[in-house]
């Protein structure tokens, strides 16, 4: 009974336990009852069963926008997450260089997303913007409205350039964590530059580079506002990804049933990914390093 | 309080209220006897806890396959669910 004792403690999580509840819980008790049944309007629902989730799996447009974003998040971790921990290397270790790089490498992290967007249209524009009047004024046809490979190029290009600094931040937060005597020891025994990343700083930065890439998966995964102010999902349906997809189905046609059998399958997408990368990343390399 | 924004139906509200016993019962289960991490077919060590959500996670995918798939009725996804619920928190 000591235990319990000293467990009082617990109590002081019960705020983010409410909270949570509100903000989280309860919203998804009602997607799953939402999903089971049409709803015309308050107090007029039908029970369907299964019928939305039968709909929703055999959706062509939705197996094209999941493989879409599947792509996309993935495209974006592979050049995130290795960009990010080599910005974090080449930022310097102290003095003022360090606290201008911070600052500077955080300000895409300010910026409201749809305003990203916005941004990045007036870039790449082949008139008046200066990436896309560039490109242009090479020789090559780069229009984000008319190419749906262009579209994906300038989203890769956004996202990269908008999130990166999150990976290079957390990843310069664990390599300022690591204690000197690990550098002395690796420069006694004679360790080469790519032997002191590959056995002392990229080991202890598992815990940082694990959270980036949970964050990183599930906010690419989840992206909305920067897409749909880029490109609104064309040209075509080629940058349509799950999220527009969806808000089409629920707000678009306001097929409520529907929309929440698709928001609870993206859930559990989300739910599986995020939970083998950070099995993945919590195994790898367990025997040799600790 | 009126609830009927939510849309509650038997079902969804029977899901629930076995989802907060199981956690309960977890709870408890815990505090009686606590769990040692162990490895079992899956592959690699977990806690009862761990069990739990590989198996709640693997049945919601095996009620989607079910019903993706298959034009029978969704109890039988269930008993599968339910057969790999038990075989992963025994031997997972």
């Amino acid at each position: 009974m000591d235990k319990w004792k000293d467990n009082k403690a617990w109590f002081l999580v019960l705020p983010v336990f409410i909270i949570v509840a509100f903000s989280a819980v309860i919203p998804l008790m009602t997607v799953v009852n939402y999903s089971i049944q049409d709803i015309f309007g308050p107090g007029q629902r039908v029970f369907v069963g299964t019928e939305w989730f039968k709909e929703v799996l055999s959706d062509g447009r939705l197996h094209e926008a999941l493989w879409r974003q599947l792509i996309f998040s993935g495209l974006v971790l592979l050049i995130e997450i290795p960009l990010g921990v080599f910005i974090a290397l080449l930022m310097p270790k102290k003095g003022w260089g360090a606290s201008i790089s911070l600052v500077v490498i955080a300000l895409p992290l300010l910026i409201p997303w749809n305003v990203i967007g916005t941004i990045w249209i007036i870039f790449t524009r082949p008139d008046i913007g200066l990436f896309g009047a560039a490109i242009n004024g090479m020789g090559i046809v780069f229009d984000h409205t008319a190419s749906s490979l262009d579209a994906w190029i300038t989203l890769i290009l956004m996202e990269v350039w908008h999130w990166t600094p999150l990976v290079a931040l957390l990843a310069y937060a664990g390599l300022r964590a690591i204690p000197e005597a690990y550098f002395q020891a690796a420069k006694i025994d004679g360790a080469s530059t790519w032997a002191t990343f590959w056995y002392i700083q990229l080991p202890k930065m598992r815990g940082v580079l694990t959270i980036a890439l949970l964050l990183r998966f599930m906010d690419s995964f989840l992206i909305y506002a920067e897409p749909f102010v880029l490109t609104g999902g064309g040209p075509g349906n080629s940058t349509t990804f799950l999220s527009i997809y969806l808000v089409k189905v629920a707000v678009g046609q306001f097929d409520l049933g529907p929309a929440a059998a698709f928001s609870l399958i993206y859930f559990l997408i989300i739910l599986l990914f995020s939970w083998l990368f950070y099995q993945v990343l919590q195994n790898v390399g367990k025997g040799e390093t600790s | 309080m009126n609830l009927e924004w939510m849309a509650w139906t038997i079902p969804t509200a029977t899901f629930f209220i076995t989802i907060a016993i199981i956690l309960i019962g977890m709870t408890v289960w815990e505090v009686i006897s606590p769990t040692i991490e162990r490895k079992g077919f899956l592959p690699l060590s977990t806690t009862r806890g761990d069990r739990l959500f590989i198996g709640l996670l693997g049945s919601a995918y095996i009620h989607l396959a079910w019903v993706g798939l298959s034009t029978l009725t969704i109890w039988f996804g269930f008993a599968i669910a339910l057969v790999w619920m038990v075989v992963v928190m025994r031997w997972g």
